[in-house]
């Protein structure tokens, strides 16, 4: 029971090995089945993640939620999910096609690719790219493509809106997204995920960056296009944005390409912040750190949940103004902040330098909305002669 | 055939298609998207060559921003996006000939060097990413270059900022 994962891993080697496959192509062979089991998994559990966001969407509403088929509704998803494959499949009929068909395919990759990377515990992983925090940067950009490509060939003036809102909102926001990844790699001195995770052995980096982890959570929030930053689909303006012309299973493919972009969004919360698999016992036992892990992704992830069933939608001026005054600059002060305490403090104690490093984060965050917060103020109400003047200026 | 080599050959042609199509296809958007396929074929040669931080730059850089601008161009300036010109020169085949015949002596030349069939030597230990960005701030390597890149990259951000700002005055 010390390590399941790797007890799996040679058990199948030794069968593979007894049945005559050359020791060459073994690990192929591994490579395949891992990607397969990661991919089948993540889309498995997207069946459970939406049972779950509506249920608690649900109760902080005061409603009950999905109730009626199989116990505490558990089966809705399933229902949904037939509902959406017998549906017709409408295809626009003065789109593109082939790009109509690509786009759906694209924005899951995106997401699944993220999980070849992300560390389950010390021995499971798809791969340890030494790169990694690099590579979650660049399979995020598989999804943007998707959602500009669902835009383009939809022939809908709704869904090239939404796209060209993607391109704005997803461009902006990789920014601060990716000042943020640099501080755990900073503090952790590797881009490896896993390096990332070991390096929290002593403190998490929630502690020595709680900001940098708040950018994080903000930016991709807004990466992953949700309540309160779901401005390509927001329905209310753009009816339902990119995927306005999707129907059937590919509308489905979206949609549960978001919800477990949400949910990967709190494994990389969990692992760049949270210390992923660490935990009291984990070092003996890697089994162990495989709950420690999904319970820190679970927390990150409810997060969300709460964000988007608390916060109403943000308009998208204030929100690019918000990305470009705000969240950039104040992450390009906290990484010198970082460079600089991190590195004068390299011989001291850990206690000390997280003390220092939680201080500067402190420093430069009520700095930050001291200097820029005032500007996303909403104007206070005045004299009537003024008022319209200054409302035209913010937006 | 071993699986690199398999897997080579499929990107190979993969990669090809995509760049033919990008040239050949008259939906500017269409080809726009087959270019940027033909990209990340590019950089999944990286990967599979353990270049793995080229690979992913490739994709953040090419895939994530010019193509991102690539599209949005497109999608911009043109109203008709499919062009009714002729694809073809007069004298294709000429221009055919002499590609063929550039390729051949490329291919022949690369053909009489040592390394051609020789193995691909074994990388340094240690982390090639931890090398790299330690020779990029070593004064005696590429410290210089370095600073002056990122001095451009600054001056043409605000310059961007200046040209888009436009003027303060009411």
């Amino acid at each position: 029971m010390g390590d399941l994962f790797t007890a799996i891993t040679n058990l199948l080697r030794g069968l593979l090995l007894g049945a005559g496959v050359p020791a060459a192509s073994v690990p192929w062979i591994f490579a395949v089945a891992r990607a397969f089991v990661l991919g089948v998994s993540g889309l498995t559990l997207v069946i459970f993640l939406i049972w779950f966001e509506r249920k608690a969407v649900a109760r902080m509403q005061d409603r009950i939620g999905p109730n009626r088929v199989g116990p505490y509704g558990l089966l809705q998803t399933v229902a949904d999910m037939l509902k959406l494959l017998v549906k017709e499949d409408v295809v626009p009929p003065r789109g593109d096609r082939i790009l109509f068909h690509l786009a759906p395919i694209l924005a899951v990759m995106g997401v699944v690719g993220l999980w070849a990377v992300i560390p389950v515990t010390a021995t499971a992983y798809g791969v340890d790219l030494n790169v990694g925090v690099l590579y979650l940067v660049a399979a995020g950009t598989l999804g943007t493509l998707g959602i500009l490509m669902a835009g383009w060939s939809s022939d809908n003036k709704f869904a090239l809106l939404g796209a060209f809102r993607t391109v704005a909102q997803l461009v902006s926001y990789e920014v601060p997204t990716v000042l943020a990844l640099l501080v755990p790699v900073i503090l952790a001195g590797t881009m490896s995920l896993n390096g990332i995770v070991s390096a929290q052995g002593a403190m998490w980096f929630v502690f020595s960056a709680p900001l940098a982890a708040a950018a994080f959570l903000l930016a991709s929030l807004a990466e992953v296009a949700r309540a309160p930053f779901e401005l390509l689909e927001a329905e209310s303006e753009i009816v339902a944005g990119f995927h306005i012309e999707y129907s059937g299973i590919r509308f489905g493919m979206f949609f549960a390409a978001e919800f477990l972009h949400a949910f990967t969004i709190g494994a990389m919360l969990a692992v760049l912040f949270l210390g992923g698999w660490q935990g009291p016992g984990a070092e003996q036992f890697p089994t162990l750190g495989a709950i420690y892990f999904a319970v820190k992704t679970f927390f990150c992830y409810f997060l969300l949940v709460w964000a988007r069933a608390t916060f109403p939608r943000i308009r998208i001026d204030q929100m690019l103004n918000f990305c470009w005054t705000v969240l950039t600059p104040m992450m390009l002060t906290l990484i010198c902040a970082v460079v600089l305490v991190n590195r004068a403090l390299a011989d001291s104690t850990i206690l000390l330098r997280t003390a220092a490093l939680l201080g500067a984060n402190i420093l430069v965050g009520f700095s930050t909305l001291a200097l820029f917060g005032r500007r996303m103020r909403r104007p206070r109400p005045r004299p009537r002669a003024s008022a319209g003047v200054e409302g035209e200026r913010i937006a | 055939m071993t699986v690199e080599q398999i897997l080579f050959l499929a990107f190979a042609v993969v990669g090809l298609g995509l760049a033919v199509a990008s040239v050949a296809l008259r939906d500017l958007v269409r080809s726009a998207f087959a270019l940027i396929g033909s990209l990340f074929v590019v950089a999944a040669f990286y990967a599979t060559l353990d270049a793995s931080l080229l690979a992913a730059a490739q994709v953040v850089v090419y895939i994530g921003a010019i193509a991102t601008l690539i599209v949005l161009v497109v999608m911009l300036t043109r109203h008709e996006l499919q062009d009714r010109s002729p694809q073809a020169h007069r004298y294709w085949p000429v221009a055919a000939l002499l590609g063929a015949i550039v390729f051949a002596g490329i291919a022949w030349g690369l053909s009489q060097y040592v390394f051609f069939n020789a193995a691909p030597p074994s990388l340094p230990a240690g982390d090639a990413v931890a090398a790299l960005g330690a020779a990029l701030v070593d004064p005696a390597r590429f410290l210089i270059p370095f600073e002056a890149v990122s001095v451009l990259l600054l001056s043409a951000l605000i310059g961007a900022v200046l040209v888009a700002g436009g003027s303060k005055e009411k």
